[in-house]
């Protein structure tokens, strides 16, 4: 991009030359509710005139009945932008604010304080070069103080600046700071902040905020503008390893072929040579295309369009890089996650993940241990709750090119996907890509699945059953078995019950060994059809995403969801096996239908119901559908 | 500070086309919408650098209330058939036929079926699943509070309380069946940061922003310009030549314009450095009530 300089030596030019020489400050503040952090950025944006007529107008008309500061303002309304903020008087969202000064301009997320929403806290997190961590001079650090600053490490925000707030309301005391601010160091000293300042302000008064205040004379360092305006926070990413993630290949006709994509660190220059992460196949820049001209060399940041020398397999989701400088290939890898969502995180469920322009489905192998963000302790766990940060490892469904967060945040950050609702549950950092992964294949053996089938003269396949219990699974899976079994067919029932005295005694039924059970049912039911069996599954498998689990792990052995629809009052006065009368007796907790939810499918290939006819009807029904 | 050889705004324009190309390529049937003014004027010309030397991958969508400035209608004409881009204009026939307008039916029922309704109305018809649009975080304060991608139910509905995380550029595109997103690629533009572009790449803009002697009436403290004969006169009301430009641009009978003698960008720019005012102050339906704009974005508005 250059500037045309028709009207050369006007005040314009020289206006724009000053603006674009300024920096630009990404920052955000954060810590407990009520702190005072839009009350902070409403006096930064007021104190640098941001604040325009027409808002000052109505600003001044709303604040009535409220806090306000000398100048009779509530500075906190000028973000607090949603009316459930204004009702309640808290931040729920995360709010982007700009305001510049002469030397600098910024752009401010305000994050909200509450513990509810540190989801969005990490939002504005992820985009921030520098930290202001709020603390009230009365409350001193709280919980929350401590959740948010293991945060900001965690996402890698270097910079830290400790405002101590409402000093005004501790009468501008030096012990109260000095002691806020030791007790701060000492917690933050392991989370390796590169840089941590501390100033003690108002920001209802103003004090400390543009200029150093006289109503602290002990205080002996800047105040918070002058020293936001003049801190060292950026690193060079064009100094760092070639990186370029492909985000769209570009085909405008047959003899144009591009890739396009942003330069996420390094830089590559006409004629250098280029590897494909996942092909390892190598290439060469030939040219490098803008809307603007060619270019002879692209630096992290920008937006290009790169043309190779030949023709290689390279599709979006392709990392390119220099030979001998590669991203790790892997299907597995360390990380540590930060849950989002009220739904709790199990290892065992399945996941979507987005690292760059990746997209691959994704499952917690293993939980490692949760940190206590109070004292930084590892606790060992078998589920993530909401606002948890935990260590993990990921196995993804086909390996990814990464980094370590700690090189490149943006090949190494990633998020979780709902499956079902698409929701976004967690954000996680890779810590290293696990060398086992590589080492380990699977063995291609000569005698296969056909060979096998073919010896029994079948197709094999897995039938699931799902249902209440009680509901006739097990008897309709039985009588199908016999007469499959009658025919000559191979054929095999997992029951639930049984599988529980063997190969799952170690699990109970809470929500997070249910998932277990099942993948370990999955993983038995796959291995049985490889072999060459039918094999009839009968388990409740109450969640709509373990079936989905289990029908991901089959692949592509033939699975069929069969749903045995039979009222829970009828399974209930049925109650076989005694179970339903000492469930309401309050004996046995965690009970499908009774004190545990029971998610009807809505995708099964055969539904039966089991209050209409009897097993051997529906047995029939079932073996004339599976047609063999 | 800055170690990266890229100014700030060739640092905004990478995120806004790694943006533009993240829709591109992650959903089905993306939309554009194309309001004519300044911003959509940079949204367009950072689609074309986005996809350069393809062609811009999707519609430009244009709800048209038929109360625009005819300048502006006919900026819109030129632009499609210089850049080639694929142009859709949109209607809402019962609205036509019912002949509503912004001064017998008051700007908020106006607002609700010419604007609001056409959009959804649009939108449906299209199918699209993604709809990108030119609104800044600096504009109004719950503007500040949305996502860059902002997911909407479907009936269109933005739930500010339960927005995904949005972390790094790592951008979550799923949707289920019925839902959309709308996308804001210039989120993190200021109204500053949008002249001065235009300035340094020489990028098309509409004449009215510009200063110009304009037939005004004043009404309400509002200055409007009467720019065909469907406007109803008061009797004592006679429009008179004055010298104006506008700010934002919208419907005529609702935007107000301002008393200005600044006829080039330059002289917008130095101008806007002055003012002491916001640039939605001349807009009437975002000063209904408090938090009315975010009333209307949840049933729907962009």
């Amino acid at each position: 991009m250059t500037l045309p300089m028709a009207t050369p030596d006007t005040d314009i030019d020289l206006w724009l030359n000053q603006q674009t020489d300024k920096s630009l400050l990404r920052f955000l503040t954060c810590g407990s509710v009520d702190d005072g952090k839009s009350t902070l950025i409403g006096r930064l944006l007021y104190d640098s005139q941001l604040i325009l007529d027409d808002q000052l107008a109505s600003l001044k008309k709303e604040s009535r009945n409220r806090t306000t500061g000398d100048e009779g303002i509530d500075f906190s309304l000028l973000v607090d932008g949603l009316a459930a903020e204004r009702e309640q008087g808290i931040t729920i969202d995360v709010a982007y604010r700009f305001f510049s000064t002469d030397k600098r301009k910024f752009i401010v997320a305000d994050t909200p304080g509450h513990e509810q929403y540190t989801r969005n806290m990490a939002t504005g997190a992820s985009n921030a070069d520098l930290a202001l961590v709020l603390i009230d001079a009365r409350k001193g650090v709280l919980t929350q103080t401590r959740r948010h600053s293991f945060i900001l490490s965690l996402i890698g925000v270097k910079h830290v600046v400790l405002v101590v707030n409402k000093i005004d309301l501790v009468d501008y005391d030096q012990a109260v700071f000095d002691k806020i601010v030791a007790e701060y160091r000492a917690f933050a000293e392991p989370l390796g902040f590169k840089s941590l300042a501390a100033v003690p302000v108002s920001a209802l008064r103003g004090d400390n905020i543009l200029a150093t205040s006289p109503r602290t004379p002990w205080y002996r360092g800047s105040a918070l503008v002058p020293y936001l305006e003049t801190v060292e926070v950026a690193e060079d990413r064009t100094e760092q390893k070639f990186r370029f993630p492909v985000q769209w290949v570009n085909r405008p006709n047959l003899d144009f072929r591009g890739l396009s994509g942003t330069v996420a660190s390094g830089a590559i220059a006409v004629g250098d040579d280029v590897l494909i992460a996942s092909s390892r196949k190598p290439a060469v820049i030939k040219r490098i295309v803008t809307m603007d001209g060619e270019l002879n060399q692209a630096v992290a940041g920008q937006a290009v369009t790169l043309v190779l020398d030949r023709e290689v397999d390279v599709s979006r989701g392709d990392v390119l890089a220099r030979p001998g400088e590669t991203p790790e290939f892997s299907n597995q890898f360390q990380a540590r996650l930060v849950w989002m969502s009220e739904e709790s995180a199990f290892p065992g469920r399945s996941y979507l993940l987005k690292v760059g322009s990746q997209l691959v489905p994704a499952t917690i192998t293993d939980l490692k241990f949760r940190t206590n963000v109070n004292t930084l302790e590892h606790t060992a766990a078998t589920k993530i709750d909401l606002n948890e940060v935990a260590t993990v490892t990921i196995a993804t469904d086909k390996p990814l090119a990464f980094d370590s967060y700690a090189t490149n945040a943006l090949t190494g950050g990633f998020i979780l996907i709902d499956r079902l609702s698409n929701a976004t549950l967690g954000a996680g950092t890779i810590e290293f890509g696990l060398r086992r992964a590589q080492n380990l294949t699977y063995q291609a053996f000569d005698v296969n699945r056909a060979v096998r089938a073919s010896m029994k003269g079948q197709q094999p396949r897995i039938v699931w059953f799902t249902g209440l219990s009680g509901s006739g699974k097990s008897s309709i899976a039985n009588l199908l078995e016999k007469r499959l079994t009658a025919e000559g067919r191979h054929a095999y029932i997992l029951d639930g019950d049984n599988v529980r005295h063997g190969l799952n005694k170690d699990l109970g039924f809470t929500e997070a060994a249910r998932v277990e059970n099942i993948r370990r049912v999955a993983e038995v039911a796959k291995l049985m059809a490889d072999a060459g069996l039918i094999v009839l599954v009968s388990f409740i498998s109450p969640f709509e995403k373990e079936r989905r689990l289990a029908r991901e792990i089959a692949g592509d052995i033939d699975f069929a969801e069969v749903y045995v629809d039979t009222p829970l009052e009828v399974c209930e006065a049925r109650d076989p096996k005694g179970l339903y009368k000492r469930a309401r007796a309050g004996e046995i907790k965690n009970f499908t239908g009774i004190d545990s939810p029971f998610e009807a499918p809505t995708n099964a290939e055969l539904v039966l119901h089991g209050a209409e006819d009897e097993p051997t009807v529906l047995s029939e029904q079932l073996y004339d559908w599976l047609k063999i | 500070m800055s170690q990266s050889p890229l100014t700030h705004l060739q640092t905004l324009e990478a995120e806004s086309i790694e943006i533009l190309r993240e829709v591109a390529a992650s959903f089905e049937r993306p939309v554009m919408m194309y309001s004519i003014g300044k911003d959509s004027s940079v949204l367009l010309h950072l689609a074309r650098k986005a996809f350069f030397p393809s062609k811009i991958p999707f519609p430009l969508l244009h709800v048209n209330t038929t109360w625009k400035f005819r300048e502006m209608i006919a900026f819109r004409d030129r632009m499609a058939e210089e850049y080639g881009f694929d142009l859709i204009s949109h209607t809402n026939p019962d609205g036509l036929r019912d002949n509503i307008n912004p001064f017998d039916h008051g700007s908020s029922r106006y607002t609700d079926i010419m604007k609001t309704a056409a959009l959804r109305q649009a939108l449906n018809a299209g199918q699209y699943d993604a709809a990108i649009g030119g609104a800044r975080r600096d504009e109004e304060k719950s503007r500040a509070k949305e996502r860059i991608f902002s997911h909407r139910n479907a009936t269109h509905a933005w739930d500010p309380k339960n927005q995904r995380p949005e972390l790094w550029r790592v951008f979550n595109t799923r949707l289920n069946p019925g839902e959309s997103m709308r996308v804001f690629p210039l989120s993190n533009w200021t109204e500053l940061d949008i002249w001065t572009y235009i300035y340094s790449e020489g990028i098309p803009i509409v004449p009215l922003y510009f200063a110009k002697k304009r037939p005004i009436v004043e009404r309400f403290g509002t200055l409007i310009m009467v720019d065909d004969d469907r406007m109803p006169l008061n009797t004592d009301e006679v429009p008179r030549e004055e010298m104006v430009r506008f700010r934002t641009l919208g419907c005529y009978p609702l935007t107000g314009a301002m008393r200005s003698t600044a006829a080039s960008l330059p002289e917008i720019i130095m101008e806007m450095q002055a003012s002491r005012t916001s640039e939605r102050e001349g807009r009437l339906i975002d000063s209904d009530s408090v938090g009315s704009m975010e009333k209307k974005k949840q049933e729907g508005y962009f």
